[in-house]
């Protein structure tokens, strides 16, 4: 973890230094959505309710961005062919 | 005089404050420094309401209510059987009422006798009704109150009623606070 | 006070004359003030303002949006955004509504938005009671807000306009409220001199266009402490105890900055017009010489200069303190002042329960550390609108002349006013 910043050293106005994309909030997940592109029939639903813009359509399919998913499975409950499930993540 | 207070005694709807802001107005006009506010309470229409004016030559720096006035206004003679319009008066003070009617009468009604106090009167309902249309009797009052008392020039008064009243209804008050004036005498 | 300077650059008669009320010389000074957004909810005695303020907008005189909230919390999360957009902001409260913004003025303060928002300071319920103490006030006293109080309706526009340099001033960035007595001065119509529109722009630099600038690890510049979705900034996310207690260091650090800004705008309004309120923080008056010294905030400050003058003139050596800019406090400088006082009383128009008055709190800090300390009596008084007439004042005078001759305190906190 890189060392803490004194308070003169910090920007005014409670802004972050860092840009909020470098925080990957991938690593909260438990649970992992994997689409099962056979099933999928593109109807973008997971796209539309998924809370952190982390399914991405990448002008064939849809795509997972894993460094943003919470693994909150929203998309898994709303798709409607069930071409989503939730697994548990990969230890390795 | 430093500074001189008066005290506006009508019921919510007469327009006490309207014409304690307007002598206000006419007053800082001619150059002096000036405050008006009400007796501070939710309106409501017909019930007892108080206005103040202070007018002093030298910066005002008192913020609080008037307790010993140098005038008392009375724009509704029917507020005289309710509301001690002399209290605190100051001694030798002067009461402008709105009334047309038996003198003693008057002065029993205030609860005074004669030489407390200088009292002034003028038919303010009867001529608003004549040229206004309407019971309102603040600007004839502020005319009855500068027969009493000198305590604004009239060019002042004038403009302030012009920006206090769009046109037409501007001339009408003019007309009335004159017509107010001229009927108004000591009694 | 105001004291006159010989040559202003805006001479009186140069000035507009106008007979206001103290609302809308705040809506006149914040109109002449170009701001871009106002939100607001009505509120009495308040009301006056906003809706002066948005005859402005509907006759097409101001370029405002004028956004009509739903409620006091949304009326300052508006202004939040508006001025974290860039936007110069203000809005008005009083008693009941300002409780309700509580929680967006911490946002507000630690966002570092210079907002202005006018109080027109009224007690808070229960029982309901639309007229004027300083309980509002005194609840916002930890939010981060700058605080003045003002004495009379001149002041209450100078302020007003004064507040957006203040806010602004790269060295401060801080929301700053104006606080003038409901009715007393909200529903009080004075005399006072307008600035001429253009006078009041230029006081002000024009719009609100420039920003302080901010150094972030994305970018190789400093980039502007504005949202700018080219140059994107967060404002306010997540701080655990890793960094929240250094954010609250930057509001700590920019508070101390605040006092030395308030004199050079006051400093600066009096070279433009003349008036000047002490030196922007404290409003002194005979107190070189004084046995006994008043402090006292708000509208009353006049009344007891009054008595003092009376007093003085009848051979008593007292003298008065109006604390203009109430937060960040002036422990200091007040010390100075009150140095070889014989006896301090303090009127709060409002009290903590359980406690003293705010402002005897500060003012008790302030003296610890003189070597010879005033003795102390702290006044509430005019709790919800209760008069505070000069008669009571002058027996408040005459009270602490006998502590100045026995040298004995029987009571530390006194209830001036109040039925037994």
């Amino acid at each position: 973890m890189a060392e803490l910043r004194g308070y003169k050293e910090l920007p005014i106005g409670a802004v972050p230094f860092r840009l909020s994309t470098d925080y990957k909030t991938g690593d909260w997940r438990a649970l992992r959505p994997v689409v099962d592109h056979s099933k999928c029939v593109k109807c973008m639903l997971c796209w539309i309710y998924c809370p952190d813009m982390a399914v991405i359509w990448d002008g064939e399919k849809i795509i997972i961005n894993y460094d943003y998913c919470k693994g909150c499975g929203l998309c898994a409950h709303e798709c409607p062919v069930k071409a989503i499930t939730m697994e548990p993540e990969p230890t390795e | 005089m430093s500074m001189l207070e008066v005290r506006w005694h009508g019921r919510g709807g007469q327009g006490a404050w309207t014409a304690s802001n307007i002598l206000a107005m006419a007053a800082a006009i001619d150059g002096k420094h000036v405050q008006s506010f009400p007796a501070f309470g939710p309106e409501r229409s017909g019930a007892p309401v108080l206005a103040f004016t202070r007018i002093s030559e030298e910066p005002i720096e008192i913020h609080s209510m008037v307790y010993e006035p140098d005038i008392v206004v009375v724009l509704d003679p029917t507020l005289l059987k309710s509301v001690n319009v002399t209290q605190g008066l100051k001694k030798g003070g002067i009461i402008v009422v709105n009334y047309e009617g038996d003198i003693e009468k008057l002065y029993n009604s205030i609860g005074i006798s004669k030489g407390e106090y200088k009292v002034y009167i003028t038919p303010a309902t009867k001529l608003a009704l004549d040229i206004l249309k309407r019971p309102i009797t603040n600007t004839a009052m502020i005319g009855a109150l500068l027969k009493a008392s000198k305590l604004i020039s009239w060019e002042s008064l004038e403009e302030a009623i012009k920006k206090r009243f769009p046109g037409p209804l501007a001339e009408k008050n003019i007309e009335l606070v004159k017509k107010a004036y001229e009927l108004a005498r000591e009694v | 006070m105001t004291e006159a300077i010989k040559t202003p650059k805006i001479p009186p008669e140069k000035q507009i004359l106008m007979t206001v009320n103290g609302d809308e010389a705040v809506a006149y000074a914040a109109k002449q003030s170009l701001v871009d957004v106002v939100a607001a909810y009505p509120i009495t005695p308040q009301t006056i303002i906003v809706e002066k303020f948005s005859e402005f907008v509907a006759n097409g005189e101001v370029h405002t949006e004028f956004v009509p909230v739903e409620s006091e919390h949304s009326a300052m999360s508006a202004c939040v955004g508006a001025a974290a957009a860039g936007a110069r902001a203000f809005t008005a409260t009083a008693a009941n509504g300002l409780a309700l913004m509580w929680e967006i003025l911490y946002i507000a303060a630690s966002l570092r938005l210079p907002i202005v928002l006018a109080v027109a300071n009224r007690a808070l319920s229960a029982p309901i009671n639309i007229h004027n103490d300083h309980g509002d006030a005194y609840g916002m006293r930890d939010s981060g807000w700058i605080q003045i109080f003002v004495e009379n309706v001149q002041e209450a526009y100078d302020t007003t306009i004064q507040a957006f340099k203040i806010a602004e001033d790269e060295r401060v960035l801080l929301p700053v409220a104006v606080n003038l007595d409901g009715f007393f001065l909200s529903h009080t119509l004075e005399n006072i001199r307008m600035l001429p529109d253009e006078e009041v722009h230029k006081f002000l630099g024009g719009y609100r266009k420039t920003y302080p600038k901010v150094k972030v690890d994305y970018f190789d510049e400093e980039v502007p402490l504005i949202l700018n979705p080219a140059k994107p900034l967060s404002f306010g996310p997540l701080d655990l105890y890793d960094y929240y207690y250094e954010h609250k260091m930057h509001q700590i650090e920019a508070m101390k900055r605040v006092p030395e800004v308030v004199r050079e705008v006051n400093e600066k309004w009096y070279e433009l017009t003349g008036r000047k309120y002490g030196d922007g923080v404290l409003v002194p008056y005979g107190v070189e010489d004084a046995d006994v010294v008043v402090t006292v905030l708000g509208s009353t400050g006049g009344t007891v200069r009054h008595i003092v003058k009376k007093l003085r003139n009848r051979g008593y050596k007292v003298g008065t303190i109006r604390i203009r800019l109430f937060r960040p406090f002036p422990h200091k400088e007040l010390a100075e002042l009150l140095k070889g006082v014989k006896v301090v009383g303090v009127m709060d128009r409002g009290i903590s329960f359980g406690s003293y008055g705010p402002s005897f709190l500060d003012i008790s800090t302030a003296l610890y550390d003189l070597k010879e300390r005033p003795l102390l009596v702290n006044y509430v008084y005019g709790l919800g609108g209760r008069d505070a007439p000069p008669e009571m004042i002058e027996k408040m005078f005459m009270e602490l002349l006998e502590i100045a001759k026995t040298g004995e305190v029987k009571e530390k906190l006194r209830f001036l006013g109040v039925r037994e």
